[in-house]
């Protein structure tokens, strides 16, 4: 769980390092608070804005807001509120869209077991995070118990 | 938003028309299930069609308005899911077990009409 932590301290200064090599927009990046369910279709329809902006065809701008929008019900059913960050990213000359779910709520007991399709602890379907990984390109969860939870995901454009 | 909830004949139609948040959507099921006992139903549509996804709140809440409803007496078909949605769906490992769908509301109605008549017609045997 540390090691999950120390990653994305590593791609805050990725995000900082690359500043002289990044195109338009790369870089760029909004807050959404989430604070209760309506926050969800708020987030999910940015995100899907974003992902349009970039040039997501297809299904992708879907895939892209229906995991932030399990992301999203994640904040509001465990932690009560937290934040969506949605990033443009890039890498070896591929854009992509990073979303960065973060809450300050109880983490996550048995990460293995959360990350498997039919656990949870919710009554929900056990399918949001296992889902929400297979929807993306890159998932990383950091969430070390009584120290909120850390989510992010990345998108790349095809 | 609210959904609007129309009543043709012995049926209900509920038209989503926009985005839906989580109470919005607990709201629309509440309310099918109580109409439909107050217009005594045989069937209900719910059309999605403009629905932008459908994420594991928004199946599990559909699957259980479907169950309710039939437990009620009554059929539920989904109907409208698009492309995208569908696919977005099947990569989340989400389905709508158990519920019937159709490609729109015209295959939905033709759906109900022929379920209706299927038990008019076991009805009128036992009889």
């Amino acid at each position: 769980m540390g090691s999950a932590l120390v990653k994305l301290e590593d791609r805050k200064r990725f995000g900082s390092d690359s500043g002289a090599h990044r195109p338009q927009g790369a870089g760029r990046e909004e807050h959404v608070p989430i604070r209760s369910d309506m926050d969800i279709v708020g987030a999910r329809q940015r995100g899907r804005e974003i992902a349009l902006m970039l040039g997501f065809q297809g299904t992708d701008p879907t895939l892209i807001a229906s995991a932030i929008s399990e992301l999203a019900r994640n904040i509001v059913q465990y932690a009560g509120q937290g934040e969506i960050v949605l990033r443009i990213v890039e890498r070896d000359g591929r854009r992509g869209i990073e979303i960065v779910a973060r809450d300050e709520g109880p983490g996550i007991g048995n990460l293995d077991m959360a990350l498997q399709v039919g656990y949870s602890t919710s009554g929900g379907l056990g399918l949001g995070l296992p889902g929400t990984k297979r929807l993306m390109d890159e998932f990383e969860i950091g969430a070390p118990r009584g120290l909120g939870t850390t989510v992010r995901v990345v998108k790349w454009k095809k | 938003m609210e959904v609007p909830i129309l009543k043709q004949h012995e049926f209900l139609i509920a038209t989503v028309q926009a985005a839906l948040s989580d109470a919005d959507l607990t709201l629309l099921r509440d309310a099918l299930v109580e109409r439909v006992g107050k217009f005594r139903s045989r069937g209900v549509i719910v059309d999605v069609t403009a629905l932008d996804v459908m994420d594991s709140f928004a199946s599990r809440t559909l699957r259980d308005l479907a169950h309710m409803i039939r437990l009620r007496g009554a059929e539920t078909v989904i109907v409208g899911i698009q492309p995208e949605v569908a696919f977005a769906m099947v990569q989340l490992g989400l389905n709508l077990e158990g519920v019937a769908t159709a490609l729109d509301l015209e295959e939905g109605l033709a759906f109900l009409d022929r379920r209706a008549r299927k038990s008019i017609g076991q009805r009128s045997r036992e009889t």
